[in-house]
């Protein structure tokens, strides 16, 4: 624990808080996890006006302190001096929306009354004078008894303010304001005081909220909504493929010239061969994907701070109300297109237990981020590059359709459990809808670093490890000098493929699949990288082979039917490790990671059989 | 009337809310987003194709997405029989 002061930024959903907080502590912030929940500790240090440095905590926005859910349990109990891991907060700065007194002020006031040293900060202020709203921050602090500083998070605007103010929190300056009656009140009691002190501190208000109101009617639209929200979706999955072709190479050609290197410097031999097939081109394999990535969040991450995440749970819940699920379960799901993991933790947020269970059982179906590098390889090398008419591309359509496959199958699949292992009364949608805002790019930029960040230490932990074992059973034992057998054939890892393959043979996967497929629990993308290192040990010194692409070599040795059953199988892709812990972790217990692991396995083996055998029977090849 | 029934952008008031037709847990976040009686409320749309789909309200300064068996729950008033803005 910091023996730093520590200052917790708490207050509702939707108040600009995660804003402020970047704003307030920049890059320098930690992610962590609060001891025995899944609940995510944002910290960060704050500089104060003196050179002071502060740790700052970002608590869940709630609503009040009687919690709905797991995550604003963590925040009452930071605030309460409660929480394990966490001392009780030297001060509180509560963020409240300024376009949204009465309802903001009554939860301030639920934590004033808890008698801590308390700043307000009154923010989004222009976009309450968007929406016609002149407000008196001075009355608000007569009124409330603490301070009340004006902020605009995204515009930096008031920040060397609050920091003064907290620098005389912090040092027990005596408060310029009476202490206001902090008399217990009841729920009701303490709404009405909120609207009187709102009504108190707005000094010109005309009911105006035009720009979201005009956006609205056409998101919200039945028609014209829900096809914004699929265009939407289909511009974020062809810009994964046209926006980062010029990365792509880049990396590409830093990792060949890599190779170059160490092939040339170094003998033949164990050593060479390790760094060559196991390290450059093994993890060199994955890292290239980290552009498309970054894309795939980017957009994931501008639709969440735009407001308009919320707007496309509402479109999506009648559809989610049929197979039994609430529309707010869109939000993990689409999250789990990122990655499962994230995904099936913010489904903290349903309330309802077999609504959340049902999510949770669907999430590993969304296609992650992961799986991105085992799609775009095959379709980049089976797919042809071109046109099919108005400028949309056939590879990009591809991808689209495969992400589609996992969606209805999601579906599907939440409509038999609903009926059978999650049966009970549908759960409900509430949700607040936020104003719409245009993202600041620091807060983008932020979010895509930590996401850039996080998927560079798996490359360099869990790919790299499982790479190097891979290379090591594939090494070894080594094949006897003039014997004609090939060196992955020789292999330990070849020799348990080739028993796995009798089982995976009829769905039309090669043994090199099944070679790939063992290493690829460990995460996903692991697939790939493990069919480049099998591919360049199988080379060996042909310098013909070594020129070749991954691509092009899976082009001259897969049949297009087994290209396409692979694709299928990893629309359902038994999950990686990490998301069987955190389902562990999540439902308490064995019962539901063990039963997700085997249905996925089970959809995911007939899909690609399915698909190998249409395939074949059509004659494509 | 129900809010169900309340024509989109029309103005009104929330005149009663039949709490003991939520569960205890929406309850408490419809009065969390500001729903009380007195309460100024507009219908803003109603989604899903066949209008069976949540409806988004403003209740005070605030937008919320409810589905139709919770805005069934309250009871608003309109117009003329509206009255002055109660000081609820």
């Amino acid at each position: 624990m910091s023996a730093l002061p520590l200052v917790a930024l708490v207050g509702n959903p939707n108040a600009g808080k995660s804003a402020l907080f970047n704003a307030l502590t920049g890059a320098r912030q930690k992610l962590g996890n609060y001891p025995g929940v899944t609940v995510e500790r944002k910290a960060g240090r704050l500089v104060l006006a003196d050179g002071r440095p502060v740790e700052l905590v970002d608590l869940p926005g709630t609503y009040s302190l009687d919690p709905a859910s797991p995550d604003e349990q963590v925040t009452r109990d930071v605030v309460m001096g409660r929480q394990a891991g966490e001392k009780r907060p030297d001060a509180l700065v509560i963020v409240v929306d300024a376009a949204n007194l009465d309802n903001h002020l009554r939860f301030a006031l639920e934590l004033i009354a808890l008698g801590l040293p308390t700043i307000v900060a009154l923010n989004m202020v222009d976009l309450a004078t968007r929406d016609g709203l002149e407000l008196d921050a001075g009355a608000l602090s007569r009124e409330l008894g603490v301070p009340v500083v004006a902020t605009v998070a995204v515009r930096k605007r008031g920040l060397d303010h609050l920091r003064t103010e907290l620098e005389g929190l912090l040092n027990g300056a005596p408060s310029a304001y009476p202490a206001a009656a902090t008399a217990a009140r009841d729920f009701d009691a303490t709404r009405q005081e909120a609207r009187r002190i709102a009504r108190a501190a707005i000094i010109r208000e005309t009911p105006s909220r035009r720009l979201t109101a005009a956006v609205d009617r056409v998101a919200l639209h039945p028609v014209f909504g829900l096809a914004l929200l699929l265009a939407l979706l289909f511009v974020m999955f062809q810009a994964v493929y046209a926006w980062s072709e010029t990365p792509i190479a880049m990396i590409e050609g830093v990792a060949e010239t890599a190779a170059g290197l160490a092939r040339d410097s170094l003998p033949d031999g164990i050593l060479r061969s390790f760094l060559v097939d196991g390290v450059i081109n093994g993890v060199g394999s994955v890292v290239v994907f980290l552009p498309q990535i970054l894309i795939l969040f980017f957009f994931i991450l501008m639709l969440e701070a735009t407001g308009y995440m919320v707007r496309a749970a509402f479109l999506m819940d009648g559809i989610m109300a049929k197979v039994g699920l609430s529309g707010r379960a869109f939000i993990p799901l689409l999250s789990s297109f990122a990655c499962a993991i994230p995904g099936i933790m913010a489904t903290r947020t349903i309330s309802d237990p077999k609504d959340r269970l049902t999510t949770i059982l669907i999430a590993p179906l969304m296609t992650c981020s992961a799986r991105l590098p085992v799609y775009a390889v095959i379709i980049g090398a089976f797919i042809p590059a071109r046109d099919i008419g108005y400028g949309i591309g056939l590879q990009g359509f591809v991808l689209f359709c495969l992400y589609l496959a996992g969606i209805i199958g999601a579906m599907l699949v939440a409509l038999v459990l609903r009926l059978t292992v999650t049966k009970g009364a549908s759960g409900s949608f509430l949700m607040e809808m936020p104003k719409y805002q245009w993202p600041h790019p620091q807060d983008i930029l932020l979010g895509l670093w930590q996401r850039a960040v996080i998927f560079l230490k798996r490359a360099g932990t869990i790919i790299f490890t499982s790479t190097v074992i891979l290379w090591v059973l594939l090494s070894f034992p080594r094949v006897p000098e003039g014997d004609p057998a090939s060196q992955v054939d020789h292999s330990i890892a070849g020799r348990i493929a080739s028993g796995l393959n009798v089982v995976l043979e009829p769905i039309g996967f090669n043994r090199d699949i099944s070679l790939a497929l063992i290493p690829a629990m460990a995460a996903r993308e692991v697939a790939v990288s493990a069919l480049a290192t099998v591919y360049s040990i199988d080379a060996g010194d042909d310098e013909a082979a070594l020129e070749q692409s991954l691509g092009d070599r899976l082009k001259g040795q897969w049949p297009l039917p087994t290209a396409l059953a692979f694709l299928a199988w990893f629309i359902f892709a038994p999950q990686c490790i990490s998301t069987i812990a955190v389902t562990r972790r999540e439902t308490n217990g064995w019962k539901w990671p063990i039963f997700m692991t085997v249905y996925l396995f089970a959809l995911a083996y007939v899909a690609a059989g399915l698909t190998y055998w249409t395939a074949a029977a059509l004659g494509l090849a | 009337m129900r809010l169900t029934d309340l024509p989109l952008r029309q103005p009104a008031y929330v005149d009663l809310i039949d709490w003991t037709s939520l569960s205890t847990i929406d309850a408490q976040r419809l009065r969390e987003f500001g729903l009380c009686e007195g309460a100024s409320v507009e219908a803003l749309h109603h989604g899903g194709l066949l209008g069976r789909g949540p409806i988004a309200c403003r209740v005070g300064r605030m937008i919320i997405a409810m589905r139709r068996a919770h805005a069934a729950a309250v009871t608003v008033r309109t117009g003329l029989d509206a009255g002055p803005e109660p000081q609820a």
